[in-house]
Formats: structure tokens, sequence, C-alpha cells
């Protein structure tokens, strides 16, 4: 019998986290107190830079969008019992798909280029976590050791592809020519104009619909289908699952390569939607932030929205923070980021007892009342 | 004659390579056998290259540069520590929590103190750096053809932490399976319950393991900055702390399999150095991308192939609760 | 040291324990005799295991106090309770598997940093220990090389070794054949004749009648009696146990088997290690009768029941069902339950609940992909929790709330919530393996009736289980286990403890098919 304390379920979602999120906040201005700068005019920098203006606000909601679909990668491979720690690389070479189809495809209305730009994204994602997830489920490799080793080894061949064989002839960085306009993923500015609403020029564009419409999904399909509860069965007791007929090696590819295909469709956004060419290292990062986003988000889609868009305000504000306070850059965020995973993932324990004992206190004291 | 001086210089280059490797997959064993998984080898040597080019840099000393290191990679397996044993976290997470969280904190505080983009300066003046000590008639015996190469280039002339590392091969064997330390560390991982109730603290013994597998990390992360390297450059450690992991599953978590393990990682890292721009008989140049992505490729052949049947610690990776 | 002759070897007053709501135990108090055997029965749940840890030191006591030969000590680690000479063996055996039982013994008294100065000591010492004690074993055999009732011996040992004058045996006898455990018995006795004290931690009143001086009974975390054995039944003592009369025997009337259901030709299960778990084992289930498995836990049944239900392949030798060849046609546990057999597993927890759903989800388990529960491409929520409602009522699943995670339910609820569930998909073959295992008398007898009913319903009924009673009490012809092979067939009829024991024990007595 075990004494670990239970919290009521809005607790456990949004309170719980937002402390960990306060915590991993705190610990962060205590580093920065040692760059030298003040925590507090940091802090105050970054939601400004955030959410100030809506040229703020379209480019958190871009960076978000990155966020979302790395972060329900993680998640429904979570679900399956799986850490998924190659989202980097699977949105990497996923961008490849999206990248190759509108490069070849450019010439093609977009109603035709959109589908097949997200199929590509999809497939070469799923592709890339086919092999580590084959590997766990018929040899036993740890798959958090394989999805690492592949993020490196997609790093190795998109940098040689970029160099050797993509780029743009005649150009000096490792980029591959623009796409066509035909290609490009609208942005929600221009469609927000047709509709009459006036919004800032940003990079903010349809594939955060997307993101947003494969959250949904998402949810339906975990939670609400018989293939997602045989996941979770599988994941949360393997021996449970053989018993009642379902195949966990079978579900652990499965998830995974759904999971590469949400990871691979971070391409939309940021190579369709924005940057309009393949270029080198474009996830920047998202992989892992696709982790912590999980985690805060308690891998619940309605959670890893919430939790993208606050990743993607602290990478907005981070960067309007390094203009105003130069000795703080994107590394600081990168810091937050593994506080908020440390917090979330690790030290959730220290803050579930004596806030399910505070908690247990108020409903004791509005009982007697 | 060629080929041998060839091969000499490819197997000392293989030590040179293999000595941040070892230092942390002999880190690794001591976390794992006694049941915390160690994933955030890679972070403690990250944070140890940091704070031993630094205060390198700053005081003038290497020694005291590994000195930093150590006690830096210290704190992180503290953390770690904390994390994994006394709140029962996480241990995946845990670890690549604290790797994300060095990977940005080395270079922001070298901005916030150096202001050199994230790098530490660089360690020029003698002393600063590990540099290599020649063994008494190294010089001459390099005249003499066969054992005199391969006392001057191979046995002598690395660094001080070369030596150390290979001392600690046999050191950690003896310390595992001669001592009352090794045996409860093994019997910890395996069945945390027995050692309980046999009266021995099981937190404690795993605090401990932790916080060795740190202070040998410390030890790897200074390697690389002081001694490989002359200073400390963002994401320097480059999957070698992963590249640990594996040379410790391949070794099957003991002494030395897992020496053996890294000496192969190693040589194929500098046989590739060795072929880079070389045009080899049918397959041409090999790109260079490919090169260095093949101590990760070797990885993944070797968790698919053999690693499938080794066994681990048994009680790895679980927390202990005393409840039953 | 003051050792007070006359004081009782162990004294627990006013012992009180909480875990959070659960009142573990409540002011428990009781002593025990130097040089006596005594017996601490309840049900599983009475607080017996809490009481016994809380001695050794694994829990700390809200209140109350320990006293040790007259003194009162402070426990609060193990280390505390071998300083005061207590040991406890415990139901799983506490084991490194691959140390040595040489080094498993030293484990945490090795006598000194290195290996080497202590070993050789320790070797001798301990062979002197156990020729003292009749517990011979061989201290350089790797431990899960050994037999189950070596290793036994190997834990006793241990806490010989490490000064023990008071042993605690917690359920001792749950993986011994009646024959070992005998030979236990004999070992305790001889413990007891040198003067040590030895605490006997059971729900089994055969074990308490045959060799306790004393027994003291704990119903929901209190003391409800305490009385020398010899002054007591079996029913007192059940009595006590649950607090009302309890009915010892299922009734049910003689069984009438009809066609035959399910064919089990020459089957073969081998483990991961590629050892034979089941040899060749053979037998047909008839309509309208129960088939129960006799045996000591290890001996096949296990991999017996989940090669049946789909769980596990066999290496040889085929399953018929219904006209279908299962191995053959290689079909798995979804295959299996949708031509009609079900499966009520042994470790409800590790493989017949999923202990993060809620109850309803777990209703489902196994059926999730039944029609009946699909909306086009999604799950009928409705449905399922209709299901779920009138599986509860039907059994009666206290709390009846389907929301509530399983966990938070009593090991019977659970047990009657599995069985409903495999029960409802209307099988004509089911398979049970230990139905009332960690399950209140109150669920057992509930449950019991239910296989019954099922018997009369015409349906086959295969029920794997350790205690013997159970077996004696529901089945109408029973199948003895013993290393792998089916030893013997006898009818209930025939059948009784001895006999049954004999069988499982490898001596092919009477009745041998």
């Amino acid at each position: 019998m075990s004494t670990s304390a239970k919290l009521p379920r809005w607790a456990e979602l949004f309170l719980l986290p937002a402390i960990n999120l306060l915590v991993a906040l705190l610990l962060a201005g205590v580093v920065i107190k040692a760059m030298g700068e003040s925590p507090w005019a940091a802090l105050k920098l970054m939601t400004g830079g955030a959410f100030g203006s809506q040229e703020s606000i379209g480019y958190t909601l871009y960076y978000a969008t990155n966020f979302i679909f790395t972060g329900l990668a993680v998640a429904v491979a979570y679900h399956a019992g799986l850490f998924n720690i190659g989202a980097e690389g699977q949105a990497y070479i996923g961008g490849l798909g999206v990248g190759l189809v509108c490069l070849w495809l450019g010439a093609w209305p977009f109603w035709l280029v959109l589908p097949l730009a997200i199929l590509a994204g999809a497939v070469f994602g799923a592709a890339w976590a086919f092999i580590p997830a084959w590997l766990q489920a018929r040899r036993g490799s740890h798959i958090v050791i394989t999805t690492i080793m592949f993020n490196f080894i997609a790093a190795a061949v998109m940098t040689w592809l970029l160099v050797n064989v993509l780029i743009k002839p005649g150009q000096q960085s490792p980029e591959s020519r623009e796409f066509a306009p035909n290609a490009f993923m609208p942005a929600l500015h221009e469609l927000l104009a047709k509709v009459g609403i006036t919004f800032t020029s940003t990079p903010l564009n349809l594939a955060f619909v997307l993101a947003l419409l494969a959250a949904v999904l998402v949810w339906l399909l975990v939670w609400r289908t018989r293939w997602g509860y045989a996941m979770r069965v599988a994941g949360l007791n393997p021996a449970a699952a053989v018993y009642a007929g379902i195949h966990p090696p079978r579900v652990t590819i499965w998830a995974m390569l759904l999971s590469g295909a949400l990871a691979g469709s971070l391409g939309l956004n940021e190579l369709m939607g924005s940057q309009h060419r393949i270029l080198l290292d474009f996830p920047g990062g998202a992989g892992f932030v696709g982790i912590a986003v999980a985690l805060m988000g308690r891998n619940h889609p309605l959670g890893i929205f919430l939790a993208a868009v606050l990743f993607g305000a602290l990478t907005q504000g981070g960067s309007q923070l390094s203009f105003d306070m130069p000795r703080i850059n994107r590394d600081m965020v990168v810091v937050i980021q593994g506080l908020v995973i440390l917090s979330c993932g690790a030290l959730e324990n220290i803050f579930r007892s004596p806030l399910a004992a505070l908690l247990a206190k108020f409903s004791q004291r509005k009982d007697e009342a | 004659m060629e080929t041998y001086t060839l091969i000499v210089l490819l197997l000392a280059a293989t030590i040179r390579v293999a000595t941040p490797l070892l230092l942390a997959a002999l880190a690794g064993m001591f976390s794992e056998r006694s049941g915390v998984i160690a994933l955030g080898l890679e972070g403690m040597m990250l944070g140890a290259a940091f704070a031993s080019a630094a205060v390198a840099a700053v005081s003038g000393s290497a020694w005291l540069g590994l000195g930093a290191g150590i006690i830096a990679a210290m704190a992180l397996a503290l953390l770690l520590a904390f994390a994994c044993v006394t709140q029962r976290g996480n241990q995946v997470i845990a670890g690549m929590a604290i790797n994300l969280m060095v990977a940005g904190l080395g270079p922001a505080l070298a901005l916030a103190w150096f202001d050199l983009g994230g790098q530490t300066p660089q360690l020029e003046a003698a002393g600063q750096r590990f540099l290599s000590l020649r063994w008494p008639w190294a010089e001459s015996a390099r005249a003499h053809p066969a054992p005199g190469l391969l006392y001057a280039e191979l046995i002598s002339g690395h660094n001080f932490l070369v030596y150390f590392a290979a001392a600690l091969v046999p050191v950690s064997a003896w310390v595992l399976y001669r001592t009352r330390f090794g045996l409860r560390l093994r019997a910890v991982g395996e069945n945390p319950a027995a050692v309980d109730t046999a009266g021995v603290a099981v937190n404690r013994l795993r605090y401990q393991a932790v916080l060795i597998s740190g202070a040998l990390c410390g030890v790897a992360g200074t390697y690389l900055s002081t001694a490989a390297s002359s200073g400390f450059v963002r994401d320097m450690t480059a999957g070698k702390g992963y590249l640990a992991l594996a040379a410790l599953i391949f070794g099957k978590w003991k002494p030395w399999p897992t020496c053996g393990a890294c000496l192969l990682f190693a040589f194929t890292d500098a046989l590739a150095t060795r072929l880079q721009g070389v045009a080899l008989p049918l397959v041409g140049v090999i790109p260079v991308q490919f090169i260095l992505a093949l101590p990760y490729v070797l990885t993944v052949l070797l968790l698919a192939g053999f690693v499938g049947t080794a066994v681990a610690p048994r009680a790895i990776g679980v927390p202990y609760l005393k409840e039953k | 040291m003051n050792r007070d002759a006359a004081a009782p070897a162990l004294e627990l007053r006013g012992i009180d324990k909480r875990f959070g709501p659960v009142h573990a135990n409540r002011a428990v108090s009781f002593s025990a005799a130097r040089g006596s055997i005594h017996g601490i029965i309840g049900e599983n749940g009475a607080g017996k295991s809490t009481l016994m840890n809380i001695v050794y030191g694994l829990h700390r006591a809200d209140a109350g106090e320990i006293r040790v030969q007259g003194r009162t000590v402070a426990i609060s680690s193990p280390q505390d309770a071998i300083a005061a000479g207590i040991g406890m063996v415990h139901q799983h055996f506490l084991l490194v598997e691959n140390f040595t039982v040489l080094e498993n013994i030293v484990l945490g008294a090795e006598g000194g940093r290195r290996l080497a100065d202590g070993l050789g000591a320790a070797r001798t010492g301990l062979e002197q220990l156990a020729r003292d004690y009749g517990l011979e074993v061989p201290l350089d055999a790797i431990v899960s090389e050994l037999p189950v009732g070596l290793q036994q011996r190997v834990e006793i040992l241990k806490a010989l070794y490490r000064g023990a004058d008071i042993l605690i045996l917690d359920e001792p006898t749950a993986v011994l054949t009646p024959q070992e455990a005998d030979q236990l018995f004999k070992m305790l006795e001889r413990l007891r004749s040198q003067g040590k004290t030895v605490l006997l931690v059971t729900h089994k009143l055969r074990e308490i009648m045959a060799v306790t001086d004393r027994v003291t009974v704990m119903r929901q975390g209190a003391i409800v009696g305490a009385v020398a054995t010899r002054d007591t039944s079996p029913r007192e003592l059940a009595e006590k146990m649950v607090g009302r009369a309890v009915l010892l025997n299922v009734e049910r009337g003689p069984a009438k088997p009809g066609a035959t259901l399910l064919t089990v030709r020459d089957l073969e299960v081998r483990d991961r290690l590629g050892v034979a778990r089941v040899k060749g084992v053979s037998f047909t289930l008839q309509a309208g009768e129960i088939v129960g498995i006799a045996g000591v836990a290890g001996n096949g049944q296990s991999e017996l029941l989940e090669a049946l239900a789909g769980i596990r392949a066999p290496s040889r030798g085929e399953i018929e069902l219904g006209g279908r060849h299962l191995v053959r046609e290689g079909l798995d546990a979804r295959a299996r339950r949708r031509l009609g057999l079900a499966h009520v597993p042994e470790d409800r927890l590790r493989m017949g609940v999923v202990a993060g759903f809620s109850a309803q989800d777990n209703a489902i388990l196994g059926y999730h992909d039944l029609p009946a529960y699909q909306h086009g491409l999604l799950l009928d929520r409705a449905a399922v929790l209709a299901g779920c409602e009138k599986k509860m009522s039907a059994y009666d699943v206290r709390p009846p709330n389907p929301a509530l995670r399983i966990a938070s339910f009593s090991g019977g609820n659970q047990q009657k919530l599995v069985l409903a569930r495999e029960i409802d998909s209307d099988p004509r073959v089911l398979l049970i393996g230990q139905p009332t295992r960690g399950v209140d008398i109150g669920a057992i007898e509930f449950i019991h009736r239910q296989l019954v009913a099922l018997r009369d319903a015409g349906k086959a009924l295969l029920l794997v289980s350790v205690e013997l009673e159970e077996i004696l009490g529901l089945a109408d012809r029973i199948l003895v286990m013993s290393a792998g092979e089916i030893v013997g067939e006898i009818a209930s009829a025939d059948a009784t403890e001895k006999k049954v024991g004999l069988m499982m024990a490898g001596v092919k007595g009477e009745g041998h098919a």
C-alpha cells in the first residue's frame, strides 16, 4: 500500500505543473542573478516580448506550432510506454520530406502540394522512427539510446545532403533554393486579411491550424478509440496487454510511427510556412522542447497546447531578452527548458505530498464550516 | 615499416580518444550497478569541461581546473541523486533534464563571464593544460625500431589523465568485486530490499554510487577541455556520454569488457579520422559527415545485434520504496 | 545486558500504525514467551505483516513500545532489529539471485572492508551453525540455482548468523509442498528446543494447529484473541478471524459432465531460458465439470494456464477447442476469447487489470474491440459504462462506482470485477488461476458459489490453485501437477489431503491415470 498522495484532477493537471514551472523560473532567476542581471527585469522583458504586441503574439504562436507537433509526438510515444528522445531527428528528416515535395512539385497547384507535403512529412518522420521502434520491439534495444543516436545520424545525413546535393548552385551557405510560391504555406495574417481582419505580418501560418487539428485527432485516437485503448494498456502494463490479446511489440511500432509522423510535420510550419527553403538545423532543439512540453502538459493534447504556447512565449521572449540584455542569449532559454523538464518530470514528487496535505486541510476546513 | 608506424600512431590515437569514454563508462558502471540509470553522463561531463576550462583559464593551473571540474560534476551528480533516489523521480527524464540544462548553462555562463560568444578563453600558457608526460628515455628509445617506437608513442607521451584512466580499470574491478562496498553496491542494484533487510542503507549506497560517477565524469570532462583541446566550446561532448553508456552496455556492466568496448569505439573514431579525405579502393572518398556519424551507427548496430541479450542489473531504473 | 529469564522474549504494547486513512494496527499488545513457537493468524489485510514489519524495523509505529527480553528497545530500522536479536524470513525471499549463498548471508556483516578478510571466518562460523540447527546448504552455490526449500533455509541461516533469538517467519509455507512444510516445522521445533522464539505468521489454520504453542488472532488491525493452541480448534480460530460463523465447505451437488469442450494433447511449454516447464501434459475438459489442478506453486501450472490462454506459445503439442486447433492455427488470446475461452489470471494485479485505469476501463480489458462497444471508429462510452454498471451490480462489487480507479477497490472486489468480465462474455470454457488469492472471506464464498453455478450451467472450468482446501472443496476431478507433469488424477470423492499431498510431492500413488 503506497502512501503517494492523491491530488484532485484539476490540481494534478494544472496546479502542479504551474508550481513546477514557478520553481523552474525561480531557479533560472538564480542563474540570471549569478550572471549579473536582474531576474525581475528579465522576466518583465520576456513577458512583454512574448505577448506585448500583435507581432509578438504572432511569433509566439508560430514557435508554439513546432512545439505542439513535437509535444504530441513525445506524448503519443509516452502513452505506449516509450520515451521518444528522437523527435529532433524525426522532425529534421520529416522536414526533408516536406521540403522535397515543395522543391519538386512547386509547379503544381497549392491544394495538391499541401496534402502531399503533409503526407511526405509524416512518412519521412515515421520512417526515421521506424528503425529504433523495430529494434526495441524485436530486439529489446533501449529506445532512448537508439533514438538519441538517430538524432546524431540525422544531423550527419542532412548536413551531407545540404552541402552536397540540395545546395543551391553558386551559393555558400548550405541551403536549398527557395520554394516556388505555390509551395508556400499561407501566412495567417494573409488569411485573416481575406476576411477583413488586420493582423501584423508574422511567420504565423496555416500550419498552426493543422497543429491544432492534429491535437484534436490525437486526443480522439488515444482516449476514444480501441486502438488508443490498446496503446494505453500496452504502455501501462505489457503483461495485461498480452493477457488481453494486444501485442506490445506491434503497439511499439505503430505508436512510434505515429510519433515520428507528428514530429515530421514540424517541417510544415518551419520550412513550408516560414523559411521557404530547406536549411541546416531548422528544428533548432524543438525535439527536446517537445519533451518538456509533453511533461508539463501531462501528455494530454490540451495541456500540450498550453505548454507549447508557454514555451513559444519563452522562445520569443528570450530572443527579445537577448536584444536588451546582451549578456543573456538563447542558451538561457535552453537552461529554463532543462529546469522545467527536471521539475516536471523528475522532481514532481516534491510538491505533490505537501500540496495534497494542504488541499486536504482546505477541504477539511470547508467541511467543518 | 611505414604500416607499423601507422598502426602504432593509430593505437596511440585510440588511447587518447578512448580516455574520456572510458572514464565516463566506468562512471556509468558505478551508477548503473547500484540501480540508477546513467543518462546524465553527458551533462556531467559537459559541466566539468566548462568548469575546468574556466578555472584553468582564470587561475592558470590545470590542476585547479581538474578540481573544479570534479566539483562541478559532483554537484550535478548530487542533483541527479536527489531527483532519482530521494525524490524517486523518473531516472531517464532526470538525466535528460540535466544534459539539457548544462548544454544551455555552460555557454550562457561563459558568455556572461568571458564574453567570447559562449566559449571560455583559450588555454595557452603552460600549466593551463594537461600536457604529455614523457617517460624516461622516451626520446632516445624512439630511434630503436619496433619496441622503441611502441614505448615512445604508445606508452610514453600521454598526459596524466590518460594514465589515470588506464589505472582506473583494475582499481574499479577490485572495488567492485573485492570490497565490502562493491558487494553491497552490486546487491543494491539487484535486490535493494535484500540490502535493506540486512540493515544497510539503500539510499546512502546509491548516493555514493552516483557521486562516484560524478567524480569520474568530472575527470572525463576536464580531459576534454584541458587535455584534448584548449578550452570549452559549446556542445563539446558531442554525444560521448551516450556512447559511453553504449560501451557500458556492450561491456555487460563489467570493468574489463567495458574497457574493451571503449577501445573499440575509439579505434573506429581514430581510424575514421585517418581516412578523412583519403580515397579508398572501390568506394572513393568517404564524406566527412559519414565518418563523423560512424560511432553512432556502430552503437546502433551493437545495440541491435549483440546487446539484446545482455542482462542489466535487476533493479535498475526502479526507485526503491520501502513498503511492500 | 539485563536478561530477565522470566520475561517474555518479545512483548508489544499498544502498537498503533496508520497508512493514510487505513488503520493497519490498532493498539496491538501481545507477548511471546521465550523458547516457544507463537502463531499469528488472520486474513489478508488483518495487519499481521504490518505488525511484523514494525517489529523488524521496516516500518515505524505511530505509537506503542517494543520490549525484547524485558527491555524496551527502539527499532527504527532493520539494523536496530538485528541488534536486538530479531530476524525475519519474508514471504517473498529477499535474496540476491546471482550471488552465492555465502555472499547473501554475509551481506551487511561482511567482517571487514576487504571481502577476503571476513569471508574465511564467516564460512567456518556458518558451517558450525548449519550443523547445530540441521540447516545444511551448499555455501558456494548460486542462489538462483537452488530449489525453493533450500532458498528458504538460506534465509533462516541468514537470520541466525546475525544472532537472531527471535525468528519471524511470514507465510513460510506458501511455496512448499505439505511434506516440505512438515520438514520446516521439524526445523522450527529444533529451534525452539534450543531456546529460540519463533513467530509464525500465517493465514493457514492447519499450520497453527500443527506446530504452535500459542496463537494470537488478528482481525482488521486489532487482536481479537490469544489462546494456547491446544485449547482451541480450527473452527473457533476461523470464526475469530472473520467475526462470524464461517462455512468452511462449499455446498455443491454432484457434477453432470457432458461433451468434451477442450482437449489438451502432449503440451510442452518452455520458459525464457529454454527449460521445459510443462512436459507432455494431456487431459480433457468436459462441459458441466470443474477440473482442479493441484500442486505447489512453480511446478508448471502457471505456464500451463498461460499456454492455454494464448499468452505463452507452447513448444510442442496441441489444444483443441470447438473444433479449432489453437496451436497450429496460431490463435492468440483475443482469438481464443472469440471462440469462448475466458481466463481469470492468477495474478490479477500483474495482468488481470491495469492499475492506472478506472473500473469501467478495466471492465472491457480483452473485450475492447467487441462491436457492442464501438460506435463507428470511436468507442461507445455509454455502452462501456452501462456494461460496467451491470457487472458491478450482478457481482456486488463495492463501491459500485465505474469511474473509480481500480486500485481503490479491495482485492475481493477487484477479483469479482475480473470474474464478472470474463463470465459476462458467456464463455464455453473458463480458465481460473488462484481465484481467491488476497480476497476476504465474504468474497471468497461469493466467488466459489459463482464458479459452481457456472459449472451447473454446463460450462467447463479449469481451476488452478495452490490452496489445497480450495481444490478439494470445488473440483470434481483433480489433476496433480509436479515438476511439469500430471502425476496423478483422482476423483474428488476419493481425494484426501494426504493422498493429494503425496502426489504433489512426486510420489505417484493411487489414482494415477
